[in-house]
């Protein structure tokens, strides 16, 4: 083979192609943003002003603290819960194996709505909690009510619910990992649960890890239903504002705003969650929103003719 | 004069009604090199297998430096061991896997460093000084950093050996080690495999490659359809082969 260096072909410059469908489909969406922001802006309903005044009130805001507590207790209960019943539905023990199934089956099986209440309402069903032996005699003797409160109905109903649903989450990472990592790491003596937490559970990850950004996303926003159990957290606080002040559109707005804010940092942080798990498992990570800039930035400079209005920006 | 350090009585395994050892006797000495060859489908990794315990045997008798594999005899029952004990067994022995089986989350350094400090509890800096030194002894001093997909299966499988002896083992298993690997790949491996075998450690090689039986094996097992078809000095084996099988499957592969 004869080297090509020194007469290479001219660069190729050809028409790009053109996509009327695309300039259509953008004049259309034009007109109805436009249309949406004229509206914001004119339409006096929508109370810029008690938004504005209310978005940051001591209730909303404690309303919003209550919602990230609860999503993250709510969440480490379901992943905790979720991981072990993973592991015994795996479990070569079938007793292990059936409990985990049939948790599985009743908590995924009925809606969390009801077991919020169901969990409020517990008291009705068992007054009393008593520490002993099983029918025998008791050392601790506590009221449901004192135990039950809003919060801890609100924890069991939504981390119960979280755990039934994580549990095939976990499961299914676990499942794709390579058989031949359980023998590997048999064949050098580590015994199953050292064999689970250092060495399958690390790969299972890559998998487990959007959908728990799904699954944590979803939660924050299911913390809403803890209106039923009376939980101050933001809906609940949103909803008595409006209901005190008569002024429903605007608070509901605000709690629009909250919430879209909370799940964007979620978003944000669940990216580098995914890069950390991936290390050792592709060549190239994807790139940070600040790389991506950068890389940007240097490209459009390299455009040799992007004045030629296809680009259209 | 030790015992043996492998020493399989009739041993049988079955997959459903499907047998895949029938009736497997056999020792290895202390510091023997065995070379299991056979086709695909004969048992040979099966049996492998079995001495370690990643397959439980159905009948007949295995033992590891005297000790049976998976078992205690107590009066005239066996009983089966607890998962403490299978593991504490295991850490006495090294496998090699054909599919290299590295850890991928784990640099070179730590897949060998992984299991003396995870089973083992041995301290941190100590094994990672050993480790270091057995990645050197394979030759990636220079890959210690190296996640396992930047490496070639060459330097996998290296570093598959070396995670294998930081455990410090009587007994080494390698499954179709270069099975995987391509061409100008298997050299390095069986050079570190010979290194290995001249230190005087215990191996069972099963393996493809004639070459590498005939030099450094010091007996040759030829295998098929769940039974040893001949055995005996590697040499011997190749040169006059007895049976038909042993012949017909030489002729192929030579």
């Amino acid at each position: 083979m004869q080297s090509t260096e020194g007469h290479r072909p001219e660069e190729i410059r050809a028409v790009p192609l053109r996509h009327p469908g695309r300039w259509a489909a953008a004049a259309v969406l034009l007109v109805l943003a436009v249309m949406l922001a004229h509206n914001m802006l004119t339409n006096p309903r929508w109370q810029w002003g008690v938004i504005r005044s209310n978005l940051f009130s001591p209730p909303i805001v404690s309303g919003a603290e209550n919602t990230i507590k609860i999503t993250i207790f709510a969440m480490a209960i379901g992943v905790i819960l979720g991981i072990l019943l993973a592991v015994m539905r795996l479990s070569p023990n079938q007793v292990l194996s059936s409990a985990a199934w049939l948790f599985i089956w009743f908590f995924r099986g009925t809606p969390v709505y009801l077991q919020l209440t169901f969990w409020f309402a517990i008291s009705s069903l068992f007054p009393t909690f008593g520490l002993g032996v099983p029918f025998g005699p008791e050392f601790v003797h506590l009221s449901a009510n004192t135990i039950i409160t809003p919060l801890v109905a609100g924890l069991l109903g939504l981390g119960l619910n979280e755990g039934a649903y994580y549990a095939e989450i976990v499961r299914a990472g676990i499942l794709s990992v390579d058989h031949g990592q359980f023998e590997a790491a048999q064949s050098l003596g580590m015994r199953r649960a050292t064999l689970m937490r250092k060495i399958v559970l690390p790969q299972a990850m890559r998998v487990i890890v959007p959908p728990t950004g799904n699954e944590l996303n979803n939660m924050l926003k299911t913390t809403s239903l803890l209106v039923v159990v009376t939980y101050p957290e933001l809906m609940y606080q949103t909803t008595n504002d409006a209901a005190r002040t008569f002024e429903a559109i605007p608070f509901y707005v605000g709690a629009c705003m909250w919430y879209l804010f909370m799940t964007t940092l979620l978003t944000m942080g669940q990216f580098y969650v995914e890069r950390y798990y991936a290390r050792g498992s592709s060549y190239a990570l994807p790139p940070t929103p600040i790389q991506r800039m950068r890389r940007n930035l240097t490209t459009l400079r390299r455009i040799p003719f992007s004045a030629s209005g296809t680009g259209g920006s | 004069m030790p015992g043996p350090m492998v020493q399989a009585e009739a041993v049988h395994k079955r997959f459903g009604p499907l047998e895949v050892l029938k009736g497997i006797t056999l020792e290895v000495a202390p510091r023997e090199v065995m070379c299991l060859l056979g086709p695909s489908g004969s048992g040979k990794s099966t049996f492998l297998r079995c001495i370690n315990h990643l397959e439980k045997i159905n009948s007949g008798r295995l033992r590891v430096d005297g000790e049976l594999v998976g078992y205690e005899e107590r009066g005239d029952r066996l009983h089966e061991l607890p998962e403490r004990e299978v593991c504490r067994r295991r850490t006495e022995i090294g496998m090699v896997f054909q599919r290299f089986n590295l850890f991928p989350h784990m640099t070179a350094l730590e897949n060998v460093a992984a299991a003396p400090v995870l089973v083992k509890k041995e301290p941190r800096a100590d094994v990672a000084t050993r480790a270091r030194a057995l990645l050197d002894r394979v030759g990636l001093s220079d890959k210690i950093e190296a996640y396992p997909n930047q490496l070639s299966g060459g330097q996998q499988q290296r570093v598959a050996i070396a995670r294998a002896l930081a455990m410090q083992p009587k007994l080494m298993l390698f499954d179709e080690p270069t099975s995987a690997l391509d061409p100008e790949l298997v050299g390095e491996v069986l050079d570190v495999m010979r290194a290995l075998a001249e230190e005087g450690m215990t191996m069972i090689v099963v393996t493809h490659e004639i070459g590498f039986a005939r030099e450094v094996g010091d007996t040759l097992v030829f295998m098929d359809e769940g039974v040893v078809v001949e055995a005996g000095t590697p040499r011997e084996v190749i040169a006059n082969p007895r049976h038909e099988r042993t012949k017909a499957f030489l002729s192929k592969v030579l």
